[in-house]
Parts: structure tokens; sequence; C-alpha cells
């Protein structure tokens, strides 16, 4: 009966065409607002590596001012000082662990027709690469091992290895940076978070970074960070005045395979704060924290409370726009008394009928879905153009689209629910007479 | 067939009750053809929308075909309406947006009969009525004796044991209602039991049996069925069925 459901609300959309054109333009409108906001929201906020983000934590050690705490919630810094890193990933308590931070080098490329610039990279570890699984195009990442021995080796992403190698397997080839070779050893593939979780105090909507480079090997040249270095006193002066300094600039995430292995690291970072603090470090009262992934991104407001209101507003709106269907369905649902009254006495029951019609608002429901899409996928556009860094986030994805058809469908089922009971009330009698 | 037993319908409002029928008695044989008359108001569509189910009673009795029909629930009312009974109406009531397949088709997919079987019915009735030529074409492209046959080949595909006709021609000229009258008695004589609610003491002279209803209450029932008039029997010897229509829609 489904297909002759469907048959006869398709007929039904072609009987009163201004009524229909109206009900689907009111739900299209209603589903293109909500799905513009929701995208954004959903894709700002949604896990962006389910299948481990309960294993991967962000450490957060609170070495701040005693006179006043780096955030007004109580929230540690949210980065480590170089120090505690070192120390961290010496103890290497946790199944893998990884110190990092941003950087900017000039690339010096050997091929004269290409002008020097300058790339954004990221200092890691090797450990890096198995935890937050970057796919590789050519190569691998470097090992341990390397880290170790501050090996010059380098990993690209597939942009700079474009441009560089015409996008060639560069691995085993040469890259200068800031005067110094390095050894490609692997080349990632087209690899984009659509936020970027692993360091959010850079904008957490920029893209990876073009290159990555070994921490170890980092540090002994003197690279500084250029992301946001944050300090309550002044740092001596010199390398190693930064580098001994209570500033924060570096990220630091471990792998942590169990529940046992988390409770247990936690208990290894307090113990490690409090041996610092016999040395006249940590002021504050004991405040470490170690959030998963999608903790750090509400911990982080990844999604700003503007998306938040958006995506309110918009349901609201959509509210309005089903309001609206449910009158003209009534309208339309009504006319149609005679033909209710004539299947009733042609052996349709009310459940029959019920269900019919509700297929009828289902149908008109799915074309407001799909028109509303389109609207959708043009106020994505407009975000696109509109804010910058939302590339990645203003884009329609497959689970989107189906819950833009789906939640038209379902609204429009709703808004068909009581103009359905009512037009199945008719006293089928009373309307074979009077058509 | 259809046996009402001291049946009443009472319409209740908060200011008034109106006795639409009152101790009414009737009991159709199958195979009749049985004629209701009485003047506007007097219950006569009351005791057909009961008598197909479409409306339910206050007090009495009746059984459909030996079934009781008090106490089903919507559902089984459905079923049974549409296993048992065919309606035709005054103002044929077919579909405008839907040909005439799928008019007729529209009782069938009520049964749930298989595409195949459903198209066989649907052809077999048309045909029936000397429409099949026309199965594509919408009601609106009908003159009023066609739509009217249209809407006797929907009532006709579910082989109906009971034909319950309102005022069938009550929107057609003579000549249109002659040949649909014609084609009721064909109907009849193949053992379609057939009442029929009628204004026209011509028409209801050709029924086998007539039934006046007056303040919803039979107030003159012939118990036994009758021969039926000259007309029928010249409606006869003209060719009823297929050859009857044909002269009505040339």
């Amino acid at each position: 009966m489904l297909t002759y459901y469907l048959q006869l609300g398709w007929h039904s959309l072609r009987r009163n065409p201004v009524l229909t054109t109206l009900m689907i333009f009111g739900i299209a409108l209603g589903i293109g607002a909500t799905m513009t906001s929701l995208t954004v929201f959903h894709l700002m906020g949604s896990d962006p590596i389910p299948w481990k983000s309960d294993r991967l934590h962000y450490v957060q050690l609170d070495n701040w001012s005693p006179d006043q705490g780096y955030n007004d919630n109580g929230e540690p810094p949210d980065q480590v000082t170089y120090r505690d890193a070192q120390a961290l990933m010496e103890a290497a308590r946790a199944d893998r662990q990884a110190a990092m931070f941003k950087t900017a080098l000039p690339v010096q490329p050997e091929n004269p027709e290409i002008k020097p610039f300058m790339a954004l990279g990221r200092a890691t570890y090797a450990d890096f690469f198995p935890m937050f699984e970057p796919s590789f195009r050519y190569g691998k990442p470097w090992d341990r091992g390397q880290d170790t021995q501050h090996a010059r080796v380098i990993v690209l992403d597939a942009k700079t290895n474009e441009k560089l190698f015409g996008g060639q397997d560069s691995t085993g080839k040469r890259v200068r940076l800031n005067d110094v070779d390095y050894t490609v050893v692997g080349v990632l593939d087209d690899w984009r978070p659509r936020v970027k979780f692993y360091d959010l105090t850079n904008g957490s909507l920029n893209g990876p970074e073009e290159f990555y480079i070994p921490y170890t090997t980092a540090i002994e040249l003197k690279t500084r960070s250029s992301g946001n270095n944050s300090c309550w006193k002044t740092p001596d002066p010199g390398w190693e005045g930064h580098l001994n300094s209570e500033c924060i600039w570096e990220q630091f995430w471990v792998e942590l395979d169990s529940p046992e292995k988390l409770a247990a690291y936690r208990s290894f970072l307090d113990n490690y704060v409090t041996d610092q603090k016999k040395l006249g470090r940590f002021p504050r009262p004991l405040n470490n924290r170690l959030y998963s992934v999608t903790e750090w991104l509400e911990v982080q407001k990844v999604v700003p409370r503007d998306v938040k209101v958006q995506v309110g507003l918009s349901f609201a709106f959509l509210a309005v726009c089903l309001i609206n269907t449910v009158g003209l369905l009534l309208a339309k649902f009504m006319r149609k008394a005679g033909e209710i009254g004539l299947r009733r006495a042609l052996g349709a029951s009310r459940t029959q009928l019920f269900l019919q019609h509700l297929v009828e608002s289902g149908v008109i429901g799915l074309s407001g879905g799909l028109a509303g899409l389109v609207l959708a996928w043009g106020g994505l556009v407009a975000v696109r153009s509109l804010y910058k860094g939302y590339d990645y986030v203003a884009q329609l994805d497959w689970s989107m689209v189906l819950t833009a058809v789906g939640l038209a469908v379902l609204s429009a089922v709703l808004a068909g629910l009581f103009p359905t009971w009512r037009a199945c009330r008719i006293a089928p009698a009373v309307q074979l007479k009077t058509q | 067939m259809l046996k009402m037993t001291h049946l009443s319908k009472v319409y209740r409002t908060h200011l008034i009750e109106t006795h639409a029928l009152r101790d009414f008695s009737i009991h159709v044989r199958e195979g009749e053809f049985v004629a209701v008359t009485g003047p506007s108001g007097s219950g006569k569509t009351t005791f057909l929308n009961i008598a197909g189910l479409l409306e339910t009673f206050t007090g009495g009795e009746y059984e459909l075909d030996g079934v009781d029909v008090r106490g089903l629930g919507d559902d089984a009312r459905s079923k049974l309406r549409n296993a048992k009974i065919g309606f035709i109406f005054q103002s044929f009531n077919l579909i405008p947006d839907l040909n005439l397949f799928d008019n007729v088709d529209v009782p069938l997919r009520y049964r749930g009969y298989p595409a195949a079987e459903r198209r066989r019915r649907i052809e077999e009735a048309l045909t029936r009525v000397g429409l099949a030529s026309r199965m594509k074409h919408y009601p609106s492209e009908l003159s009023g004796g066609q739509q009217q046959r249209v809407a006797i080949a929907r009532a006709l595909a579910g082989s109906p044991r009971l034909l319950l006709a309102d005022e069938p021609t009550g929107n057609l000229d003579s000549l249109m209602a002659r040949g649909v009258m014609e084609f009721l008695e064909e109907i009849n004589r193949q053992g379609t039991t057939i009442v029929m609610v009628t204004h026209d003491p011509e028409l209801a002279a050709r029924a086998q049996r007539n039934v006046h209803v007056i303040d919803g209450q039979v107030t003159d029932l012939d118990d036994e069925p009758r021969l039926r008039g000259p007309a029928a029997v010249r409606g006869t010897s003209a060719g009823a069925g297929e050859a009857g229509m044909a002269v009505t829609h040339s």
C-alpha cells in the first residue's frame, strides 16, 4: 500500500500547485536555515577522531601565578612549559606521548624557479603520527630513535610536496629550511581535520601544518614557537632563559589505552607536580587536567556561543514554517473531505486513510527537504564567503544531507498529524451527500 | 442479505434530539431489487448509510449477510463494507484527478488484491459498462451518463453481494437515466442484491419491491417480491447490458 500512498501523494501535489508550492517553499526555507546553522554546529562540534578520542588525552598542569589563576573559571593553563613537556616525555609513562609546538620557517627550494617562502610547521615527536593517524601518501613518519638522535628529517604535507616536487614521491630528497637541510621521510595525504583538535590554542579552524620536524631537532636548532606564548613572570634572557621559564607555549598529548592507565597517569601527574612544588614551582593548589579529545573541544568552546544561538533561532524559524504548513495542510485536507468520505465508503479504514495522508505529508516534506538542501547549500556558500576559516566546517556532508531530508519528512509528518486526524474524523455519509 | 430489526438512529446535540430512524425494520433477501422511496428528510439516506456501514445506529439490530454488525470496530466495518458492498451515488463521486482505470481501482486497492488480479477486474468491469476503450480518460472528459457507468464499474469490480444506490439517476437526463436503470436491472438479474433510494416513482416501479419511508419509519412494506414492471421487460427485450448501454452513450 505504501507505493499506492506515494502515488496518491504525488497526484495530490499536482492537484493544487499553488498550495503545494507554498507548503514546499515554507518547509524548504525552514530546513535551509536549520541545516545551514546545524551543519556548522555539527562539523565544529563533532568528534574529529571518534575511533580513539577517548584514549587521547590533553595534559594541563597549573604552573600559574599564586596571585591570579590562568582562567577565571578555575581551568589551568591551556599549554605547558618546555621544562614540564621535557620531564613528561622523559618519564614516558603513557602508551604514547607527544609534546609539540607550532613554528614557522622559511623554505628555500633547490629549484631556482621556485621562490623561497614561509611555511607553517609543527615540531613534535614520532608518536604524533600513530596518535593522530594522518594518512601517508609516500614514505612514513620518523621513529623514536630519530627523535633521540635529533635527526634532520621532515614530513611534508601534500600541498608543499606538490609545490616543491610536483607531487612526486619525494622521500629521500632534501628540503632546506632556514639554512638547514632535512631529508624527506614521508608525505601526507590530504589530511584535513575539520577542527585542528591537537592544537586548539592557535586557531581551531586553521588547517594542519605544511611540514613536521622532530621536536628535539627544532630545540637543538633553537627554533622558536610561532604560536601563543604566555608568561606570568618575566623569563631570564636568552634561549636557555626561554626554555627554563614558566612561559607556556607547548601542547602535550598522551595516549592511554585503558581507564586504569588513565587513572595511573593522573596519579603520576599529581606526584610530578607535588615533587615540583618541593623545588619551589607550582605555587597554586594541585589543579591538573587530563581531558579526552571531545572534552577538550568542549572546554575550549570550539563551538562558539553564537553558533549555538543561531541553531536555536533556526529551529524556532523551522517551527514557524511548520505551523504555517499545518494551516496549509489543514486547508488542503479539508478540501479533500469529499474524497476522504468516498474512500471510506469504498472500503478504506480510518487507519488506512490516516496513513495515506501522513505519507502525503511526508511527500511534501521530502520535496521541501530537497529544496531546503539547495537553500542550505547556498547558505553555506554564504557562510564560507562571510567568515574566514569556515571552509571546512561549512560544507554539507552525507550525514547532514540525510539529516535534512529526515528532518524535513519528520517535520512535515508531524505538521500533518493534526490535519490528517481532522480529515479522518469527517463523517463520510455527510460528505458523500454534499459533494 | 440485509436485515434490520427495530433499528433506531438518534442525532443528538446539546439542544435537540433528532430521531432519523425509529423502529425501522426491513428484510432484503439475496438477489432482490428493492426501491426505498419517501419524501426528503424521511430517513432514506440515513437508512442507506447505516446499511452501508457508513454510520452507526443507536438501537435495534442489523445483520448484513449473516454478520451482526453491532459492536464491530472501524477496521472490521471497513473490511466488511469493502468485501460485500458496492456504492453508487447520485453525484457519481469519481475522483477527478484519477483516470477511469485508477478510479475503478480504488476499492480493489483496499481489498489487497495483487496487481494482475486488480487489472483483470478493472478491465472486465469497464468492458461491462462499455468504457474499456477509455481507461486512460479522466472523469471530466466524460458525459454524466458515462461517469455514472464508471461509478457502476467501480462498484462492480469488487463483485459485491449488495449494491446500494442513492438516487443513481438523479443527475442524469431521462435517456441516460434509462440506460443506467437498465444496467442496474441487468446486474440484479445476474444475482447482485440491489437497494436503491429514489424519489422517482417511475424508477421505483421498476424494482421488485418498494419500501416507503416517512419520518424515519417504514410505512408501506411489500413483504414479498413482485415481478418486474413492463418497463423492465422492455429493457430486457431491447437488450440490456452492453447493447442497452451502447445506445445510451452513442
